[in-house]
């Protein structure tokens, strides 16, 4: 049942991406030419009503639906990983124009040659998997 | 019913994107996509290579579902729930695109220069190789990518996230503004 649950929230992911024209790489490109609002509006629309959501639970102490608490994990305080390893994916991000998520969404709308893409994203965790210790974070 | 069919506006998209977070928050999980990547590596046998990769499958199953799903929707999105393949970018991006010779933009949801099967040359498939690979090393190295920092960060106001988000654009504008004029012109 609960894994009946994941895949239906994760079709309505797909959904959401296709329609909000997310997975587009052209919206992608436009974003960083910064040519129009959309891509910033569905980022910053989603953050606001996250923090709304966030809020609520942190003031209500809201339990999940299996009555735990609901825990956040911090991040770590560090500057160097974030900074060097965000901005490696965003030259990735740019140039194909998908982020993890819309990869398999594509991947299932029939824009097959995105799994050379997937493909070498898993060899590129790979490699980080390899090289994490000599690597400053 | 128009309003499913065409292209959803910002202000639909983002909240539903936030609600998918909140579906996984309160089954006791996190929205991070990324970390898929490093599970499918687990399953193919990494932890031989790095304990980076030595992780309880089991524990990550219920993402894998996820993203198994998130594909089924690419599917039912596209084919179904769309009238038209066109991608509303405005006109001044049209004259961008077209001045690296991208022409696709009408009626295609991705540019087919660079993603239809037939235009697979040895440009394009380096171009894919490439971009894929620092997609992986990058989010990894990041410790995710925009699901898990642009919105589940942020939207706890972590400040790990913000300077991940910072790098994303700092990569994302310098691969557009930089290295795009030298890869397509």
């Amino acid at each position: 049942m609960r894994n009946l649950y994941f895949f239906i929230v994760g079709i309505a992911f797909g959904i959401i991406m296709i329609k909000s024209e997310a997975a587009s790489w052209f919206r992608i490109f436009e974003m960083f030419n910064f040519q129009s609002f959309h891509m910033y509006g569905i980022i910053s629309s989603a953050i606001a009503t996250g923090l709304i959501g966030n809020y609520l639970i942190k003031s209500f102490k809201l339990k999940d639906l299996n009555n735990n608490s609901i825990e956040y994990s911090p991040k770590e305080n560090t500057v160097k990983r974030y900074i060097i390893g965000g901005s490696i994916f965003g030259l990735g991000w740019a140039l194909v124009g998908a982020c993890p998520g819309p990869m398999f969404v594509l991947f299932g709308a029939g824009f097959y040659s995105i799994i050379i893409v997937i493909i070498s994203a898993l060899i590129g965790t790979l490699i980080y998997g390899v090289l994490k210790d000599k690597l400053p974070h | 019913m128009d309003f499913i069919f065409n292209s959803w506006p910002w202000y639909i998209s983002g909240p539903l994107i936030s609600i998918i977070m909140f579906l996984l928050i309160f089954n006791g999980r996190t929205f991070g996509v990324s970390s898929n990547l490093r599970t499918i590596c687990s399953v193919c046998g990494a932890e031989k290579l790095s304990s980076f990769f030595n992780i309880k499958i089991k524990d990550h199953l219920w993402n894998l579902i996820f993203i198994f799903g998130s594909l089924v929707g690419g599917y039912i999105g596209f084919n179904f729930l769309s009238n038209s393949n066109s991608v509303e970018i405005s006109n001044n991006t049209k004259l961008i695109l077209e001045s690296y010779g991208i022409k696709s933009y009408e009626n295609n949801y991705m540019p087919s220069e660079l993603f239809s099967l037939e235009s697979l040359d040895v440009n394009n498939i380096f171009i894919l190789i490439a971009g894929g690979f620092l997609i992986g090393f990058g989010t990894r190295y990041a410790g995710g990518c925009t699901s898990g920092h642009a919105i589940t960060g942020l939207s706890q106001l972590q400040i790990g996230s913000l300077i991940a988000v910072i790098g994303f654009f700092i990569g994302g504008l310098t691969m557009i503004h930089l290295l795009f004029p030298i890869l397509f012109l």
